[in-house]
């Protein structure tokens, strides 16, 4: 599984065995500050201050949960 | 990665590419859906012609990458194709029997960027494997994918069915289990190509198939998620057709070995459109400007009932190939939907096929031909009547 910016596309797209899912904007955002280090909680930070909002938890939180039931992310100890 | 010039006409870029290697294959696979007169095509493209092929292809957009054949491992060039492809950020996707795979090669696609392996068995069994591929190639396979191991792909395994393996299916799932598969795809024989000449051998039963089925139904449940099994039903048992690659000229480009530019790999037969070849146009060209990719891409083409049908924008009239090689005009409905007024050929060939299975023991009507080049130089392009009567 892997995660790109493709230009032509203009979206994040996610790469897998024949296989791939064009991702929309927030989407896009949120997977590309899954780096395997830092938290939810991080991320959820940082989502907010790049867009000067508050309250994303929810969202986030529903979306990375999604993410891990399609084994888009993976869960680590 | 330089951003992609706007796209003229609406038309969306080349997402999904396949570069079709060579046709040189150490099997001799019934089934294989490369075409039949493959001998007669003309040289193999060099290295640098493929480097360039990627390199256009990729400005356009193009980013899933399959490599394949014929067997792409005969290929001794294949590692610096794959270094280059995963230079430009493709996703790359090696298609492969395993025959040739040893330990030096996958170490040397692993460290030029290689991303996935699909290996393909014939069967369960190294008599039935060996049978329908008429090679010793089983041991060899089960190397390969010891080695996919090893290398921490993950194993995605292949498996074409038809009437001579499909009854198999619980054996088959149980090596793939065995092998460590993680993706196991079940694929229904396409009826194009080799596999077209012996579509009267290989078309199994309705009850074959809803055996089939509900053994793959029962492995799932009781395999879990560990193992996700794919089973591609055979288009010839359904009602609609398939929304053949999505449209022809709307997402994939293959390249055949001899640079052919075709908008389906099976698509050279369709014989009114003259495919560009990469050797004298660049890719952009091919797949915005040729009359070829342009000729069954919206709805013009089409004839009755699709052109009125409110279901052509799902499946675009399925398959022109199929359309050609049944009715013998590619711009016909496919005869697959029960809609088309050519749906009996389908049904007629069905009906064979439960004659054939259930006169057990009985002669085959006709020998099974095993691709070979020999055989390749000898065969006529044809399509309708049906193949063995």
């Amino acid at each position: 599984m892997r995660l790109q910016w493709e230009a032509a596309q203009e979206a994040h797209v996610l790469l897998y065995p024949e296989g791939m899912v064009k991702l929309n904007g927030s989407a896009g955002a949120i997977l590309a500050r899954c780096d395997g280090v830092r938290t939810l909680a991080d991320i959820i930070a940082d989502l907010e201050r790049s867009y000067e909002t508050a309250g994303l938890t929810d969202e986030v939180t529903a979306f990375v949960v999604l993410a891990l039931e399609r084994h888009w992310l993976e869960m680590r100890e | 990665m330089r951003p992609s010039l706007p796209s003229p006409s609406g038309v969306g870029p080349p997402l999904w590419l396949l570069l079709e290697l060579t046709y040189r294959c150490p099997l001799h696979c019934v089934f294989c859906y490369n075409p039949t007169e493959f001998a007669a095509t003309g040289a193999e493209l060099d290295t640098a012609d493929w480097l360039r092929v990627l390199t256009e292809a990729r400005a356009l957009g193009a980013v899933q990458l399959g490599l394949s054949g014929g067997e792409p491992l005969v290929r001794d060039d294949l590692e610096p194709i794959v270094a280059e492809a995963h230079r430009l950020g493709y996703y790359i996707n090696l298609i492969t029997s395993g025959v040739g795979m040893t330990e030096e090669r996958i170490s040397a696609l692993k460290r030029a960027g290689l991303d996935h392996i699909q290996l393909s068995f014939q069967d369960s069994t190294r008599e039935m494997n060996d049978f329908l591929s008429s090679t010793r190639t089983f041991e060899r396979k089960a190397q390969a994918a010891a080695l996919i191991r090893k290398y921490d792909y993950p194993m995605v395994l292949n498996v074409v069915l038809h009437r001579l393996n499909i009854d198999h299916v619980a054996e088959i799932l149980a090596m793939a289990e065995r092998l460590g598969a993680q993706y196991v795809e079940l694929a229904n024989t396409q009826y194009y190509g080799w596999a077209w000449l012996n579509r009267a051998q290989l078309l199994p039963s309705r009850a074959q198939l809803e055996r089939a089925e509900a053994v793959t139904r029962h492995f799932r449940e009781r395999a879990g998620s560990k193992m996700q099994v794919y089973f591609v039903v055979p288009d010839y048992f359904e009602t609609r057709p398939k929304a053949c690659m999505n449209g022809l000229g709307n997402i994939f480009l293959a390249i055949s070995p001899d640079g052919t530019a075709l908008p389906c790999h099976a698509a050279r037969m369709l014989p009114q459109l003259e495919f560009p070849n990469v050797r004298s146009h660049d890719v952009r060209s091919i797949w915005y400007d040729s009359p070829a990719f342009n000729h069954f891409r919206g709805e013009a083409w089409m004839k009755e009932p699709c052109r009125s049908c409110p279901e052509r924008q799902r499946d675009f009239g399925g398959c022109r190939c199929q359309a050609y090689l049944l009715t013998g005009d590619a711009a016909n409905a496919d005869p697959v939907c029960e809609l088309s007024p050519h749906h009996h050929l389908v049904t007629a060939a069905l009906a064979q096929a439960e004659s054939a299975s259930a006169a057990v023991g009985a002669p085959a009507a006709a020998p099974l031909i095993f691709r070979d080049h020999r055989i390749s130089i000898a065969v006529e392009p044809r399509h309708n009547p049906a193949p063995g009567g």
